[in-house]
């Protein structure tokens, strides 16, 4: 997995809710090519059109809350944000981002620390955040070992097939 | 150890756990809605040949029913082809269905001391029968109906302690809210919570139901009310394996975190827009003019919600100004209701009742919201534009607000109207 980033950030507030992230008018799409072209929509029904690959996510605290929707993650992911960087995350969002292979960092001073269009480096080995624009640095929360482990892996569903494989032979 | 510790401790096979600790857990009854359609793609990657044990696996439709268009459809057929791949047998298609944790209750597929998996944020609710009921994605579900496994974070332990009991007009439904507007919607994130004390105890399983589904708005991993002797009554006829000894929190248990609150004094509250923590008293928002009014969800789609609304309307119309939409959580509760001719009076009334569906609380179909337009529901979430329209508005209350608010137009406290 790619783990060095620099990108443009895009600033979002507190309580994120995965509603804004993809309406439930939406929930019918599955491909995530299509949840791409909507993601965020309750929040900015324009930002889908502007935010460009490679872009990166910045947010306050509970990022994700509300329903389990893996929808939410699948957009952003589709949508081509390499990571979301945000002081806290709503736990079913977590696992969700996670289980798909898709970083997600708690960094905290993150929110304050950063303005929209400011340029941001982040190393995914390290945890080290860097804002370009203004030379603040900051540092995510280091992820535990099984988390790691799922992330390595590319998702939950490569990690469990291996288990399961290796439990056949 | 608190019960939650306690569901963790068995369910990962260990004598102890303290908060923190990350124990892979064997999950007891898992659930899966219209998610099981994504689940497709992870299970055929992950390679079981079927799901780890059928007889705990219950599958269902409940979020867009009947189908609503072609997309729908499209899913529902992708469940069913879902069910047959992998030899799930507890199957509830259209016609047989209900929202997802009204099947697993009401069906006696959770029991208290379970650890329950549900493929909906709302799995919660299933701690109003005593089981540790959380919410996962389709990936993870995928996983657990793979391996019956999951790996689950120890949460700190928040007790909400209740005392004294309900007042007339007043239930479970404005417990929750009260707590959440004290709590926030962060007060309980990444945290098992338990509601006990003697206000629960005296409280119907119903009630207790609504507040462990609403533990989700303020970030809860479960919340759990101990199972006593109505939860026994409640599951008498129908649990689907046996019971287990009923374990509550020890006396010396820790609870990081404690709220108390009063009942005796506690009257109907309404979450106002955009946030379910934005809660007031009724008197702060009657008056408040109304399109809508939804009884129905997980939350409150229950016989005793729909009974609660009727005694209130008291035989009197929905107001000309108003539309009302009735949906019981369950095709059980559907045919209860017009066994008890609570259909029939609804549709005296003016409202319009739907088969069971989650369609009109997360803004999937059947009452949809226009721009501008506001709605009275007693669902869980009024996140901007979750019924419809951005622009449109959503305050959640009890169904016995929702009675009063249907008859009179506008925001109105059940015990004046």
């Amino acid at each position: 997995m790619e783990t060095g980033f620099v990108g443009k950030a895009w600033t979002f507030g507190d309580h994120i809710d995965t509603d804004m992230i993809v309406p439930g008018k939406f929930l019918q799409i599955l491909e995530p090519a299509g949840l791409a072209k909507i993601v965020l929509h309750g929040a900015d029904p324009e930002f889908a059109a502007k935010v460009r690959p490679g872009d990166l996510l910045v947010a306050g605290i509970n990022f994700g809350c509300g329903s389990s929707r893996e929808h939410a993650p699948v957009a952003l992911k589709a949508a081509g944000i390499p990571v979301v960087l945000a002081e806290s995350f709503a736990r079913i969002f977590f696992r969700n981002a996670i289980n798909i292979g898709y970083p997600v960092l708690e960094v905290p001073g993150i929110h304050k620390g950063v303005t929209q269009g400011d340029q941001l480096s982040v190393d995914l080995a390290t945890g080290a955040v860097k804002n370009l624009t203004t030379g603040a640095t900051f540092r995510a929360k280091p992820l535990p070992p099984n988390i790691l482990q799922i992330l390595d892996a590319g998702g939950l569903a490569p990690l469990v097939a291996r288990e399961i494989a290796a439990q056949k032979h | 150890m608190t019960m939650a510790e306690k569901v963790l401790a068995r369910s990962g096979g260990v004598d102890e756990v303290a908060p923190g600790d990350i124990v892979t857990c064997e999950v007891d009854i898992a659930m899966s809605h219209e998610a099981t359609a994504q689940m497709l793609e992870p299970m055929e990657k992950m390679g079981a040949s079927r799901v780890w044990d059928p007889t705990r696996v219950v599958v269902l439709v409940d979020h867009w029913v009947p189908a609503s268009n072609e997309a729908t459809a499209t899913m529902h057929k992708q469940v069913r082809e879902f069910v047959r791949r992998w030899g799930v047998t507890n199957f509830y298609d259209v016609g047989r269905h209900g929202i997802c944790h009204q099947i697993l209750a009401e069906k006696g597929w959770v029991l208290p001391g379970d650890l329950c998996i549900g493929s909906d944020s709302h799995t919660t609710m299933l701690g109003g029968l005593g089981a540790f009921g959380t919410g996962v994605g389709p990936t993870e579900m995928a996983a657990v109906y793979s391996t019956g496994k999951i790996w689950l974070k120890v949460p700190n332990n928040l007790l909400i302690h209740c005392r004294g009991k309900l007042q007339e007009y007043v239930y479970g439904k404005d417990v929750i809210l009260h707590a959440i507007g004290r709590l926030t919607v962060t007060g309980a994130i990444y945290k098992a919570v338990e509601y006990s004390g003697p206000g629960i105890a005296a409280m119907t399983v119903p009630d207790r139901l609504s507040i462990s589904n609403m533990t989700v708005e303020m970030g809860g991993k479960a919340g759990l009310c101990p199972p006593d002797e109505k939860t026994r009554e409640y599951l008498e006829k129908i649990h689907q394996r046996p019971f287990r000894p009923f374990a509550t929190s020890d006396r010396e248990a820790t609870f990081q975190e404690r709220l108390d609150l009063d009942l005796d004094t506690l009257g109907p509250q309404v979450a106002c827009p955009p946030n379910v923590d934005n809660v007031k008293d009724i008197s702060a928002v009657a008056g408040t003019k109304v399109d809508q009014i939804f009884v129905g969800s997980c939350t409150n789609g229950r016989i005793e919600d729909l009974r609660m609304a009727l005694d209130v309307m008291d035989g009197r119309p929905v107001h000309p100004d108003a539309r009302m939409i009735v949906s019981p959580a369950s095709t059980d509760i559907y045919r209860q209701a017009l066994e008890e001719g609570l259909v029939e009076r609804f549709v005296d009334a003016g409202a319009l009742v739907t088969q069971s569906s989650c369609g009109p609380c997360f803004g999937g179909h059947m009452g949809i919201l226009a721009e501008g337009e506001v709605c009275l529901s007693t669902s869980n979430r009024n996140f901007i534009g979750r019924m419809g329209s951005r622009k449109s508005s959503v305050y959640l209350a009890s169904p016995a607000v929702a009675g009063a608010t249907a008859v009179v137009g506008s925001i109105a406290d059940p015990r004046i109207t």
